[in-house]
């Protein structure tokens, strides 16, 4: 194949994405961070849940799997459980992997699978017209939430650092060049790698703008932070309000749940030899 | 002499209850019987009433009877229950220590042999759980079979454990064993005709029947949430995952188990799922997503006693429906329904095959009494070749141009299509679960719907075309027809057979293959039929129902059990004598 470049991932249909929409950024980063790696339109899997997130798999050539709302991470893990060496990225949505698939992020994050998981983090659900998500910050207007939301928000970041994920990152969606150099971190990640992206909606979300997140967000790199502790992770993860942090929060080395298991210590599932062996010694165990 | 006997202990649970069972079946099937055992027991792992009854029988059979011949009760409360049962001639085995029975407690007589298994445990030093390895032997020695049949058994239970460990056993079951010959040396009416079995046999419960099939059948992946009644085949599986190159991966639900296993399947490996009644109902999105996007699926259902939690360790046949129906939308599936473990290996193994052939879920319909109870298979029906037929998938390469391969090509005339696998050149697509074109890419244009639905639609004719019919059994010109399906099968045709030795012309009818429904067989076999009556193990006729919406024909007479406990022979017979 050719050299891949972003637009090796275009599939001749555009988005459908309102004029603006965060989800263009991570779209285009994703494509980039693809043919920086290599992982052609043949050679890995997308996972999508479902949201406005969830439509890019129209636009992005490389094999796609879109399931049902908050089942993505399930089907990613049962996908490379079946074949270990491809390479699997999860689309999600604030609402689809922390408010319907909330208990599946915990425990992915907790079996250390070797995926990346993009989770765009709009605060609300845009493709039912714009209802409060998990993450909407109290006080939050919406078309749920008339007088303002008065939930404590999802912190995915914690919550991804508690359930025990080993790689915990925060993107902008108004910032390609850095979101992509995350993705290429993250996929390049040995484990179960959560990436949270904050974008703009900005359709239903008048106060949380792109010069709303510029006002605030600035880059851990460069400011000596080390990504290499749990508790400190976990105290950046909360910094919310004048100063919000982007990059790395954390990074450990876990082995990923394929690597336990047994029967994955060669060749996928998926070539392995259909015909059990040792029938006969199989047998005798109920003679 | 005894050409059937029925065995049944009893007592709390943690008593070893359940493992005495399974070493007294098997060492039977060793020495050449026919055996089956069934448990009865709360939902606890402590305390309450255990039960497990093991029938043995020089001459085949075909499920349990009224009958009780020889209790051996670890507490008195295992004789209150079951004295009524006892038949006339029966033994108690009991220790005198728990309570003094004397011939009076009895409603009918019964022949009492008192022995000691407190002391005897107490004087070999053992602890007093093994109370149940002493009562083997003495049972051993009550059935008249040598002891050196159950040795073989407790040595290959124990010989992992070492040497030491065989002995002590092997100690404490001749104490029991030598205990009835010197006491009890004239009681010889219970001894059981020579067993005429000349080959190998395994002794199976339902569960492990279905995880042999699937084993043999190719499955690669299985993600199974813990529930009673299908937890042996998450033991089968974990124990042989690493031997057989499997994963068994606990989910964090039911949602999760049937998402992962849609996503192994999509990625190229045979998987499966399985689950009670109320894991199913969770499973139930899922399902139709795996019909949306066609992904080859199993499913094995282990049925048992609801609504919601139910009655969970009682059986039942109550979610035939259910699965017909669940799911959002429509789509194709088959539902198989074994009525015993050999019919639950190999119908799991062929479920494997029409789910990639057809690219549906199929159900394995599995009950209680199916998945727990220990059945005796011959090992030759277990060595039988097993063809594993992938239909069309390909691994590697499709061929297609750049972009351009249709996994989900409406135009094939059995509406089943080549799929890819994600890393395959040439075969990039999109498992979808909006409705999507050949490509897989969303669309809601009418034309394209239509085209779509048809095409998944005659997915089903193809598999009626391959339909395993109703099994007919018995007189050709029978004056009464039973059907049934399922386990229900087993008490059924003992019951035909009581009724046609008392002269009567019965047949039977069994769907091993449920849905789609064999409908022009169930019309010709109907049109035959003088008297049809239906017998199922739930309370509104559910095989009766899909009859009706199928065929037209309505059965009025029902025979309907809906108490969590298994048909009897003779309750069926009871009802029509």
């Amino acid at each position: 194949m050719a050299t891949l470049t972003a637009e090796s991932y275009n599939t001749g249909f555009l988005p459908t994405w309102c004029p603006g929409c965060g989800d263009f950024g991570i779209w285009k980063s994703l494509q980039g961070a693809f043919a920086k790696l290599g992982i052609g339109p043949d050679d890995g899997m997308v996972v999508y849940g479902i949201g406005c997130h969830g439509n890019m798999y129209d636009w992005m050539r490389m094999y796609g799997f879109a399931g049902l709302h908050g089942r993505a991470l399930p089907v990613a893990q049962g996908i490379k459980l079946a074949n270990h060496t491809l390479p699997v990225v999860v689309v999600s949505g604030d609402g689809d992997c922390l408010g319907e698939g909330g208990n599946h992020f915990m425990h992915a994050a907790k079996r250390n699978p070797d995926l990346t998981v993009i989770i765009h983090d709009n605060q609300v659900y845009g493709l039912t017209t714009g209802q409060a998500s998990p993450t909407a910050k109290p006080g939050f207007k919406t078309k749920s939430t008339p007088e303002g939301s008065t939930d404590s928000p999802v912190n995915p970041l914690a919550l991804a650092l508690v359930s025990g994920a080993t790689f915990v990152a925060r993107g902008f969606a108004g910032d390609m060049p850095g979101l992509t150099a995350l993705m290429e971190q993250a996929m390049n990640h040995k484990g179960f790698a959560v990436l949270d992206v904050l974008q703009p909606c900005v359709t239903f979300d008048k106060v949380h703008t792109y010069q709303w997140y510029r006002q605030r967000l600035y880059k851990l790199d460069g400011t000596g932070y080390v990504p290499d502790n749990k508790l400190t992770a976990l105290e950046k993860s909360m910094e919310w309000g004048d100063k919000i942090p982007l990059g790395v929060l954390y990074k450990e080395d876990r082995p990923t749940s394929e690597g336990l298991e047994s029967a994955l210590q060669g060749e996928p599932l998926i070539r392995l030899p259909l015909e059990p062996a040792h029938w006969d010694k199989l047998l005798n165990e109920f003679v | 002499m005894k050409d059937n006997v029925t065995w049944t202990i009893g007592g709390e649970a943690g008593f070893g209850i359940m493992s005495s069972g399974t070493v007294l079946a098997r060492t039977f099937a060793r020495t050449g019987y026919h055996v089956f055992a069934v448990n009865d027991y709360p939902s606890l792992i402590r305390g309450g009433h255990n039960v497990v009854s093991v029938r043995i029988g020089s001459k085949p059979f075909y499920g349990m009877t009224k009958d009780l011949h020889i209790l051996v009760a670890l507490n008195a409360e295992t004789v209150e229950i079951h004295k009524a049962q006892l038949n006339e001639g029966a033994y108690v085995l009991y220790d005198p220590k728990e309570k003094e029975w004397t011939a009076a407690d009895f409603p009918k007589p019964v022949t009492l042999v008192p022995i000691p298994l407190r002391d005897i445990v107490s004087e070999l030093h053992a602890d007093v759980v093994m109370r149940n390895t002493v009562v083997l032997g003495a049972s051993i020695a009550c059935l008249g079979v040598p002891f050196e049949a159950l040795f073989s058994v407790i040595h290959d239970q124990f010989i992992h454990k070492g040497q030491e460990v065989v002995d002590q056993n092997e100690k404490i079951a001749r104490a029991g064993f030598d205990y009835v010959k010197t006491h009890f040396a004239a009681l010889t009416d219970m001894h059981v005709s020579p067993g005429t079995v000349t080959e190998k046999q395994a002794i199976v419960n339902g569960s492990e029947a279905v995880g042999l099939g699937a084993v043999r059948a190719g499955l690669k992946f299985a993600a199974i949430y813990p529930m009673t009644p299908i937890n042996a085949l998450i033991t089968f599986l974990a124990d042989h995952a690493k031997e057989f190159g499997i994963v068994y991966k606990q989910p964090e639900d039911e949602i999760a188990g049937i998402n992962m296993a849609i996503g192994a399947s999509i990625a190229g490996a045979r998987s499966m799922v399985a689950t009670s009644g109320g894991g199913f109902s969770l499973m139930v999105e899922g399902l139709s997503l795996a019909g949306m996007v066609e992904a080859p699926l199993v499913i094995d259902l282990g049925m048992r006693a609801g609504p919601a939690t139910g009655m969970p360790t009682y059986t039942e046949q109550g979610e035939l429906l259910f699965t017909i129906y669940a799911g959002h939308g429509e789509f194709p599936r088959i539902i198989l329904a074994p009525a015993d473990a050999e019919e639950a290996y190999s119908l799991t193994a062929t479920a494997f095959n029409l789910a990639d052939r057809y690219q549906v879920p199929v159900f394995v319909l599995t009950d209680k009494y199916l998945n727990e109870s220990q059945w005796c298979i011959p090992v030759s029906q277990l060595n039988q070749p097993v063809t594993i037929d992938r239909g069309k998938l390909l691994l590697s390469d499709t061929g297609a141009a750049e972009g351009q391969f249709q996994r989900y090509d409406a135009d094939v005339e059995n509406g089943v299509s080549a799929r890819s696998v994600p890393g395959a050149k040439h075969g990039q697509y999109y498992a979808n679960s909006y409705e999507h074109d050949g490509t897989g890419h969303v669309t809601d244009r009418a034309d394209t719907r239509i085209a779509m639905t048809e095409k998944r639609r005659r997915k089903t004719k193809a598999i009626e075309s391959g339909i395993m019919p109703p099994v007919y059994a018995g007189d050709e010109q029978a004056d009464i027809t039973l059907v049934t399906w399922g386990t229900t099968k087993g008490a059924v045709i003992t019951a035909m057979e009581t009724l046609r030795s008392q002269g009567k012309k019965v047949g039977v009818i069994t769907y091993p293959w449920v849905y789609p429904f064999p409908v022009a067989e169930t019309k010709k076999l109907f049109a035959a039929a003088k008297r049809i009556i239906d017998v199922e193990q739930n309370a509104t006729g559910q095989l009766a129902r899909l009859i009706m919406s199928e065929t037209g024909t309505e059965i009025t007479e029902k025979l309907l059990k809906f108490d969590g406990r298994p048909w009897l022979p003779e309750e069926i017979v009871s009802k029509l004598s």
